[in-house]
């Protein structure tokens, strides 16, 4: 069981990258990783939201929305509300936790505060609260997933945040400079976590 | 407003001068994500603009009634709203489409694109307005989208459009057309994730060149140093 939850976790984290394999939160990828330490703030906040949000809405789908009789029968069917229920939980779920952290943990507040609005429409957060009901995984499971692809969003935001000071200083062609010439380095960044496929098999031998 | 643009300029303002992936850099997760071939991108790009259609009407409609300090999450359910219509009448009329986009098409919801817009646009824009920004908003983006699924797609496989014909069901089942010879290897990794980061890149400044290169009157002096400084 242990090595199963650790083979989610650095599945996650290594070779499901939701950053760099997956394509999800590349606005905040893009955005946030000029500096070190607003790129750890950033995949802090974000870790922390999605295995809270992870936490609220498996429930919610399993015993609400999909529920399922001692045959395994479905009690009722409402999938189809995925989404809108999805996406307000997880907007008051914010809202909660700026409020809550501003009036309890105002040091903690003053690190993540900025970068919680932005959250919302944060697409790793949805992502994962989806995948881990698509991919059947129990409560447990859904949670080491979440928090490893928190994780593995904060490993590609401190390793691209390196790469970018190096691109900043390089002389580049007119029309690349800026985002442009910052996507090719993605491109690069990228392709470095391609050598880590079927490593996680290797070791866990799944 | 003494300055109002003409309808067919709202219209075309979202297809190059303000093409939301390319310029504004918007909605970038389902433009790396989905454009591995020609065909996802033209479902992604349809079911986005439907999505963007409707909420800019609605959120135009309702500007004057939402209050300003609640308008993100008033946003958010109408745009939530549409885009649970879409996954519902992809999945019964496409489910081909469905499977390809998988968990993109519930992340609709959170497409930068149409939240952008309905704060940008057509919170403060008319009715008719407000359409045609998400007609020509949607445009931009389906178009790009297939053009980058397009350079992918030819690169990656060395077919174009394969997959059509989940889409659109009067085509012959596996369609597709072979573009580079069988010969060739194709060069797979534009499929995967860093061909998508590198043709996004190179498109984005492609397009940034386009729209900003001097007009022909002038000697074009910044462009071909630009040109001349890519070693």
């Amino acid at each position: 069981m242990a090595m199963h939850l650790a083979s989610i976790f650095f599945t996650m984290i290594l070779v499901d990258n939701y950053v760099l394999v997956k394509f999800l939160g590349i606005c905040p990828f893009l955005g946030v990783s000029k500096k070190l330490d607003s790129a750890v703030g950033m995949s802090l906040a974000v870790t922390f939201v999605m295995v809270l949000a992870t936490a609220a809405t498996w429930p919610i789908q399993t015993f609400l929305l999909t529920p399922v009789d001692a045959a395994g029968n479905l009690k009722w069917d409402m999938g189809y509300l995925q989404t809108i229920v999805f996406i307000l939980i997880i907007a008051i779920l914010v809202q909660l936790l700026e409020n809550i952290l501003k009036k309890f943990i105002p040091a903690l507040y003053r690190a993540l505060g900025v970068y919680l609005p932005l959250i919302t429409t944060n697409c790793t957060i949805l992502g994962v609260t989806v995948l881990n009901i698509d991919n059947g995984y129990n409560f447990v499971e859904s949670i080491v997933c979440a928090a490893g692809a928190g994780l593995g969003f904060l490993v590609a935001m401190v390793l691209f945040s390196g790469v970018r000071r190096k691109v900043e200083q390089a002389v580049t062609p007119v029309c690349f400079r800026g985002l442009p010439i910052t996507l090719v380095a993605a491109a690069i960044t990228s392709l470095s976590f391609m050598g880590f496929g079927g490593i996680i098999e290797s070791i866990f031998g799944a | 407003m003494s300055n109002k643009p003409s309808k067919f300029k709202i219209l075309t303002n979202g297809i190059l001068n303000e093409n939301p992936v390319l310029r504004l850099v918007l909605g970038t997760c389902p433009t790396l994500a989905t454009s591995t071939m020609a065909s996802n991108g033209i479902g992604m790009g349809l079911a986005a603009t439907f999505v963007l259609l409707c909420s800019n009407v609605v959120i135009s409609a309702l500007r004057k009634v939402i209050p300003d300090q609640v308008r993100i999450p008033c946003y958010i359910t109408v745009i939530a709203g549409f885009v649970s219509v879409v996954q519902m009448l992809v999945k019964a009329l496409v489910p081909a489409l469905d499977s390809a986009l998988g968990v993109y098409l519930p992340l609709i919801v959170v497409n930068c694109i149409i939240l952008g817009r309905a704060e940008m646009f057509a919170s403060k824009n008319g009715i008719l307005d407000s359409a045609l920004d998400g007609i020509g908003m949607g445009i931009g983006f389906t178009v790009t989208l297939t053009l980058m699924g397009t350079i992918r797609e030819i690169l990656g496989s060395g077919t174009w459009m394969s997959g059509l014909d989940g889409l659109f069901p009067f085509l012959p089942e596996g369609f597709a057309i072979q573009v580079l010879p069988a010969s060739i290897d194709p060069f797979t990794i534009m499929t995967s994730a860093p061909g998508g980061f590198f043709v996004f890149g190179v498109m984005m400044a492609a397009a940034t060149w386009l729209t900003t290169r001097p007009k022909k009157e002038k000697p074009s002096t910044s462009a071909e140093a630009a040109e001349g400084g890519n070693v």
